[in-house]
């Protein structure tokens, strides 16, 4: 009980911190707005008035914490997960693709690193281009991948889970290609005087060596694969998803929308790379990599 | 009995460095018989470990000819007649210790009953019973430096090759380990190549000490043990062994090693 207690305490003080900073912020943002709408009837509000609407705008340039998590509620709880009201619906759909183009860009990665590790011409002739791939900023990429794969029929699903491949293939490739090329000269050498072949010495050496590597990796690009799901909604005015919602919410001054969207992609990022973490604990475990 | 196993003639190999060529050894000429127990003693870059690693075919000579088990060093290799500890254990981390001495069994394609059994066997063999469900991390070094050489003695190689296996334990686990290694010897009837830098240790375990020197690598002089084959600890005590490690101690003074 002390111990949940040592590890809880800290994180739920930092929460309070935080929720107070951002009820504090939310009170001095939307303040002129409240005082404006007082004066335009010819009322000066007392300072818990003040505060009081500033808690309850409609459109707050900063919604307040309660708010949002209203919403959230509302939107979650309140809602059939088949309603295009639903968040749960908006965050499967950016969910689906998600999860789609991270398992391109993991399989993608790691057959680059593959290729990089195991012949020099790739190693001199793709990495260059892997790192140049990401310089692009990917707002200026994903409107042309969308446009180009819905002029040939392609449009949905697949246009996002492209565009979080190309997200999240990066990670993967760096750190496999470092994992990789763990394994020390002596263990090399060791298969060698087993005459080993390659193959063997890929998948008893090499890939296991990687392991630690692909995992943070991983994590890397699971946050990448969902940003890159969201700004994949964005250019063609998707009308699902948690990128449709900022979209929508963004045209139409609805920030609480904006703000519940945020929090729920937040979460569910933390959700994934928590996942992750825990499959890395399991299989390194079993492994008997970690004690 | 005199059957030659390993053979250089005229052995040599040069580096290209960006510091110019390295001799790192020079026209060698050795012949290990079957059952040997030889030993590589001199000053660290003398070329022992590229001596080692020629027989082994982990590095191509530059002029000269080896041959091993009268073929020649790729073919030995391709056959898997050697086996060989490195300075490190090198064990897999994610491999119990069984399953690391499993690894050359599973890579040359024994049955499992068969490698079940040989691991069993070489496990006692250097006294690691018990020992074969523990991942390397729960052993110390001295048991897992043993568990390398058990992984090396795993499979039908009659040549094992050491490059100084015990370098970096201390000197009461070496001690045991000079003991272990030599009775796992008598038993194994293996042709044993040994680098080592302690003169004691080469003297005791040693039919025949082969003293190197540097800049060129070559050998300084080839020191034919009179110790009796089977030996203990207390022999270093021996007026036999004091002489030995004197011849040894002199051939390496001779080759310049102490510059
Ligand atoms: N791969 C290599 N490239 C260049 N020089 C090397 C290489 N390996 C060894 N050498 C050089 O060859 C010489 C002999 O090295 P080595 O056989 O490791 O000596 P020892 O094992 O006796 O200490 C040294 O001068 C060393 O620097
Ligand atoms: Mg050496």
């Amino acid at each position: 009980m002390t111990k949940l207690w040592h590890t809880a305490g800290p994180v739920l003080s930092i929460l309070l911190v935080l929720a107070l900073l951002w009820y504090g912020a939310a009170i001095a943002l939307n303040a002129a707005w409240a005082k404006d709408k007082a004066s335009r009837i010819d009322k000066t509000l007392s300072f818990s008035e003040l505060v009081a609407d500033t808690m309850s705008q409609e459109k707050p340039l900063l919604p307040a914490p309660h708010q949002v998590v209203k919403e959230i509620y509302e939107t979650t709880v309140l809602k059939k997960i088949t309603s295009k009201r639903s968040l749960v619906w908006h965050s499967w759909i950016t969910l689906s693709a998600t999860l789609l183009g991270f398992a391109f860009g993991t399989v993608l990665g790691v057959l680059l690193a593959v290729g990089i590790v195991y012949s020099r011409a790739m190693d001199m002739s793709v990495m260059p281009w892997v790192i140049t791939s990401q310089t692009i900023p990917i707002l200026a990429v994903a409107p042309m991948i969308i446009v180009v794969l819905n002029a040939v029929g392609v449009s949905g699903l697949l246009p996002k889970a492209f565009i979080s491949m190309y997200l999240s293939f990066f990670p993967v490739v760096v750190g496999m290609v470092k994992g990789l090329r763990a394994p020390d000269q002596m263990q090399l050498d060791q298969m060698r005087t087993w005459s080993a072949p390659k193959a063997t010495s890929f998948w008893k050496l090499r890939l296991p060596s990687s392991m630690p590597y692909l995992f943070a990796s991983l994590k890397i690009g699971i946050a990448a694969s969902l940003v890159g799901a969201i700004v994949g909604e964005l250019p063609t005015g998707a009308v699902a998803g948690l990128g449709a919602r900022l979209l929508a919410g963004s045209y139409y001054g609805q920030t609480i929308q904006i703000w519940s969207a945020l929090i729920c992609a937040a979460v569910l990022a933390a959700s994934l790379v928590a996942l992750i973490g825990m499959i890395e604990r399991i299989t390194l475990r079993r492994m008997g990599m970690v004690q | 009995m005199n059957e030659t196993v390993i053979s250089a003639k005229n052995l040599s190999l040069t580096f290209q460095t960006n510091d110019g060529p390295v001799h790192a050894l020079k026209d060698i000429n050795l012949d290990i018989n079957k059952g040997d127990f030889v030993s590589f003693i001199g000053p660290s870059g003398c070329g022992k470990t590229t001596f080692l690693r020629c027989m082994a075919d982990l590095e191509a000579p530059t002029g000269g000819s080896i041959t091993v088990n009268g073929m020649s060093a790729a073919e030995a290799r391709m056959k898997r007649a050697y086996g060989y500890v490195f300075q490190a254990a090198g064990l897999y981390p994610w491999r119990t210790i069984g399953g690391n001495i499993r690894l050359p069994l599973e890579i040359m394609g024994y049955d499992k009953a068969e490698q079940a059994k040989r691991v069993a066997n070489v496990l006692e063999l250097v006294e690691l019973a018990g020992f074969e469900k523990k991942f390397p991390w729960q052993l110390s070094g001295g048991m897992q430096q043993r568990a390398s050489i058990a992984r090396a003695l795993a499979f039908d190689a009659d040549i094992l090759l050491m490059d100084e296996p015990f370098g970096a334990l201390d000197e009461i686990v070496r001690d045991h380990l000079n003991e272990q290694l030599l009775k796992l010897w008598a038993r194994t009837e293996k042709t044993i190549g040994f680098v080592t830098h302690s003169i004691p240790e080469a003297v005791f375990l040693s039919t025949r000490i082969v003293v190197m020197s540097p800049r060129p690598g070559r050998i300084a002089d080839v020191i034919e043990s009179t110790l009796p084959r089977d030996r203990t600890l207390d022999i270093r005590e021996s007026q036999e062994f004091i002489d030995i490690a004197h011849r040894v101690r002199e051939g390496l003074r001779a080759g310049h090693a102490y510059d």
